[in-house]
């Protein structure tokens, strides 16, 4: 059975073949001088990742955009008024990943959501899920570091969320909303339902628009990727960003807010640095604090939130990622 | 007839409006387009996603960029 787990991991979703192909061709044009010197090696890992990162994004969102279909916004605000209390944050978070949705219509959901009557708590533990737990990204965080690890990021990751989501709504820094989101009715929508044709045009169209939305993000990502593969020592990275430094985690998290990238061009940067040594734990922070804190989409969450929501909004994410880093850092070894 | 393009802020709202005239240019009834990319508008009809398509006050499409073809139809199907 692990034998099998091992070679779907291996060889199906990393692609090790891949890389072995790609070897042997450099190996075979430009001689193995060439193919076995850093920039060789370089090439290598920037083909191998850049076919393979192309190859999961396609298979990957047409399945994820496949399930999404069932899920517009509309219906997962009705879905949502049905629960209360923490099973309300629960499915929020769950839903939050499946609920398709590009950066300008997170206003208009936040809006939605909160004419609907959902509470703050829910509305945020959907926002902080929705970026942070992708299903494409589970499948590609198994590529790299094995299912036990993509499905531990999932778990901490909705468990982030629903606390996130709590907190701000039990502390009443919920109540920090801008006045005009709630002048408004809520209007409930009769969703149409699609037929499985229409959901698979739905699901191809996704691909191709995400491919070319990604597409730089992606380029730019394993080009880090490649750098940091080959080019910056090692023990450097190990000494920064390795589990032995008590402030990686940190310095991952501050590193990592600013940053905009999608989980995509994230992927291969996390990939070069764990093989150098770098924490797991953080790794993860750096990828969840570069997905869910980001400058364009704390920008869009200001037109709706006081400030006093917006920092701690901040804040606790924050906190969140680092208590999740260090916790993987300390019991990291349980899953490599 | 009234036909809305809702949504202004991404390019597939943009996109979505441009289909939307050139749809209603081939149906002949392209005076009646409008667009509207306020976003408290657009919720006032129940729309959370856009780019959306409303007819004579109807949502027919939301979250998804239609081509001319699709909206051709649309308009047609609401005709009859």
């Amino acid at each position: 059975m692990s034998d099998v787990l091992g070679f779907i991991t291996n060889e199906i979703l990393a692609m090790k073949w891949l890389n072995r192909l790609v070897g042997e061709l450099l190996n075979f044009l430009f001689g193995s001088e060439f193919a076995g010197g850093k920039w060789g090696l370089s090439l290598q890992f920037f083909i191998y990742d850049f076919i393979k990162i192309g190859i999961l994004l396609c298979v990957l969102i047409f399945i994820v955009s496949y399930i999404q279909s069932f899920f517009p916004p509309e219906r997962t605000k009705k879905i949502l008024g049905k629960f209360k209390g923490v099973r309300a944050n629960t499915i929020g978070a769950l839903l939050g990943t499946l609920t398709p949705f590009c950066s300008c219509s997170s206003i208009p959901i936040f809006i939605g959501f909160t004419r609907a009557g959902l509470s703050s708590g829910v509305t945020f533990s959907f926002l902080i899920s929705s970026p942070l737990v992708d299903l494409g990204a589970l499948i590609l965080l198994a590529s790299i570091f094995g299912f036990e690890v993509a499905i531990a990021y999932v778990i901490v990751g909705l468990v982030l969320a629903v606390l996130g989501g709590s907190i701000i709504e039990v502390s009443g820094l919920g109540n920090y909303i801008e006045g005009f989101v709630f002048d408004g009715a809520n209007v409930d929508l009769e969703v149409e339902s699609l037929t499985t044709k229409e959901r698979m045009t739905y699901a191809l169209d996704q691909v191709k628009d995400t491919y070319k939305k990604v597409f730089w993000y992606i380029v730019i990502g394993v080009g880090f990727g490649s750098l940091i593969h080959n080019w910056i020592p090692g023990a450097w990275i190990e000494s920064v960003l390795g589990k032995d430094n008590p402030f990686s985690v940190l310095i991952a998290v501050l590193v990592g807010a600013p940053i905009y990238a999608d989980i995509f061009g994230t992927i291969p940067i996390a990939e070069a640095l764990f093989n150098k040594g770098a924490g797991l734990g953080t790794i993860l922070a750096f990828m969840m604090s570069v997905t869910t804190l980001s400058i364009p989409s704390l920008i869009m969450l200001k037109r709706v939130v006081k400030t006093k929501l917006l920092v701690w909004f901040i804040v606790i994410v924050m906190i969140g990622i680092i208590i999740i880093g260090y916790l993987f850092n300390f019991i990291g070894y349980i899953f490599i | 007839m009234k036909i809305q393009a809702l949504g202004g802020c991404c390019k597939k709202s943009m996109q979505n409006y441009q289909n939307t005239m050139d749809a209603a240019k081939e149906c002949g009834i392209e005076e009646s387009v409008e667009q509207i990319s306020d976003t408290n508008e657009i919720l006032k009809l129940g729309v959370m996603a856009t780019p959306g398509l409303v007819i004579d006050g109807k949502v027919v499409s939301s979250g998804k960029l239609l081509s001319v073809g699709q909206i051709v139809e649309l308009i047609n199907k609401h005709k009859a």
